[in-house]
């Protein structure tokens, strides 16, 4: 436990903890929008923003910014402007930021380990400075997220209808871009580049599989995305000296341990939830009534699937649907 | 007298160039139920569209509620139904918080729900009769459903006029009488109306005015019509008869493709 005592520890617990509330609150809207691999492509971008800052000796940080908000802000019009090849332009640019990103590395003449921090995250070597940047960052992410989110939860969900609820949807959608590139550089130096979109989905995933509201989705996935960094760099930090475990690809891996581990719940209560949903009403056409003996009566506590049907309730078991009438089930 | 809610002269839309609407005009009066017919190309969702302001009008003048519609900026007073088949999204959703969408066109950046707020969401979910299923996922509701809260939500912003682009498409017959009713609510209450419809159902009895589109421009205006009627070149008048009158050719917006061995 010593090992939180030092200083570069709890600073990179502090940047995980913001990281991993900030990152699922754009996710949230990107899933949302079915975009869920937008930040991956602003990752791809934000390469050649850190490959700039590497060779003009500014802060990758705020390059990274400045060329991952351009990078989505492009995307955003490909999006809205070409509706048929756009996520064909999607991959061009993606592919561009990441070449552009490792070919200005090799001009800077810096080594490929400095962009491996950027790519793969480097958090226990975040400097007092960055974590800064980084705390600010996220909780701009996290006000403008939360704050406005009866506006961007509206252009996300119907677009035409926040149109003509006087929105204007094309702010909305820039900064949601906007935020999602500021996420990217954020979770930068957490897990890294080309893992950042795992800390922004993957939260939003889990949580969304045993949520039926979309405030609840978010919420859970603030806490889960949180829960997962803070974790993930804990459980790195805790290794027996001589393993090295990188806290990035820890914090991703706990992050999808949570999601694997509540998959089955999920699938098994929208299994339920399709058993139970009341039957259209109407009368079958005909119906043939039951002869054989029941070992119960039907009931509340039967055990059965009760599914309600207009105005009484159906019993489904082995295929049957038997609705209770006198003495015996008429089968529906 | 008051200003009407609508009035479009000589509206023209062109979508990508082509000419899709031409030289419509149209007056929709307070309290007006209007029923927007006509076949699928018709041009009816597009009218709609120019009508909300979701598409620009190449030329002609709309005026909402005595605004032309460049300065109109009370979209409070107006509420929209999109054609939809599902009200759902990426991410599971309450129903009442689809229908809460509906209010921001009175909710001011950065405030909590006011009170007002909470009772016309309260107030919506009723009148389609959702209220017993306002915490259900959306992706839970039947498609009839969720078409009603897809009207709900047009209604938490209490407009006084509605634009529903084919509410009753796909939607059981149960259901369509679950819209009938909210919408007959709506009316009592003094609400104007304009509906896109492919068939009426049972709306029907809620119709005063039918417009019925063809080809782009409005080919009907008057009386309320008998969904077999829509389609017939006279519009049901039975004391008319063509004969010898060419059967219609099929024709719609897109060029027909023709190769040069196809025989006309």
């Amino acid at each position: 436990m010593e090992i939180f005592t030092y200083p570069f520890m709890q600073r990179a617990l502090l940047a995980a903890l913001f990281t991993g509330l900030a990152a699922p609150v754009v996710g949230t809207y990107l899933v949302q929008r079915r975009l869920a691999l937008m930040g991956d492509g602003i990752g791809h971008v934000a390469v050649t923003g850190v490959a700039l800052g590497l060779l003009t000796g500014a802060s990758p940080i705020w390059t990274a910014v400045v060329v991952a908000i351009l990078g989505a802000v492009l995307i955003e019009i490909i999006r809205e402007r070409g509706h048929t090849n756009g996520d064909v332009a999607l991959a061009l640019l993606f592919y561009g930021g990441l070449a552009g990103g490792v070919l200005i590395t090799g001009l800077a003449d810096e080594s490929a380990s400095r962009l491996q921090e950027y790519l793969f995250g480097a958090i226990t070597t975040i400097s007092v400075t960055d974590v800064l940047i980084t705390m600010a960052l996220a909780a701009l992410v996290i006000a403008v997220g939360v704050g406005l989110s009866p506006q961007l939860f509206a252009v996300a969900q119907d677009q035409e209808f926040a149109r003509v609820a006087g929105l204007n949807v094309r702010v909305y959608n820039v900064l949601v871009a906007v935020l999602a590139a500021v996420s990217v550089t954020v979770a930068m130096r957490t897990v890294g580049l080309l893992l950042v979109s795992a800390l922004m989905v993957v939260p939003v995933a889990t949580s969304q599989q045993l949520s039926r509201s979309f405030r609840g989705t978010l919420g859970a996935a603030m806490v889960l995305g949180m829960v997962a960094s803070v974790g993930g760099l804990a459980l790195s930090a805790l290794a027996p000296a001589g393993t090295p475990i990188a806290p990035g690809p820890t914090i991703v891996l706990l992050s999808l341990a949570g999601f694997v581990l509540t998959w089955p719940v999920g699938a098994w209560l929208r299994q339920r939830q399709r058993l139970r949903e009341p039957f259209p009403a109407g009368r079958p056409e005909r119906h043939e009534t039951t002869t054989d003996e029941h070992a119960h009566e039907h009931g509340p506590d039967c055990g059965h699937v009760a599914v309600p049907h207009e105005d009484h309730v159906d019993y489904v078991h082995d295929g049957h649907r038997h609705a209770p009438h006198g003495k015996h089930y008429d089968e529906h | 007298m008051r200003v009407k809610p609508v009035q479009l002269s000589k509206g023209s839309v062109a979508i990508g160039g082509r000419p899709v609407l031409r030289g419509i005009d149209l007056e929709v009066g307070t309290g007006d139920f209007i029923a927007l017919m006509g076949a699928n190309g018709s041009g009816k969702t597009t009218l709609v569209r120019a009508l909300t302001g979701l598409r620009p009008l190449t030329s002609g003048s709309l005026t909402l509620f005595g605004a032309p519609s460049a300065q109109f900026a009370e979209w409070h007073r107006i509420g929209f139904v999109p054609q939809r088949t599902s009200a759902t999204s990426g991410v599971p959703t309450s129903v009442w918080e689809v229908v809460a969408s509906g209010r921001l066109t009175r909710r001011r950046l950065l405030r909590p729900l006011s009170r007002a707020d909470r009772a016309a969401i309260k107030d919506a979910l009723a009148v389609v009769g959702l209220t017993e299923m306002a915490r259900d996922g959306v992706s839970q509701l039947s498609g009839g459903q969720q078409q009603r809260a897809l009207i709900a939500r047009a209604l938490a912003g209490e407009p006084e006029l509605f634009f529903l682009d084919e509410p009753t498409a796909g939607v059981d017959l149960p259901n369509q009488h679950a819209l009938a009713d909210a919408l007959r609510q709506l009316k009592d209450r003094g609400a104007t109306i304009v509906l896109v419809a492919h068939e009426l159902g049972p709306l029907a009895a809620l119709v005063d005015r039918a417009v019925v589109m063809r080809d782009g421009r409005v080919a009907y205006d008057g009386a309320p019509l008998a969904d077999h009627d829509v389609h017939h070149p006279d519009f049901g008048e039975v004391h008319t008869h063509h004969h010898g009158d060419p059967a219609p050719a099929r024709h719609d917006h897109t060029p027909h493709v023709a190769s040069p061995l196809e025989p006309r």
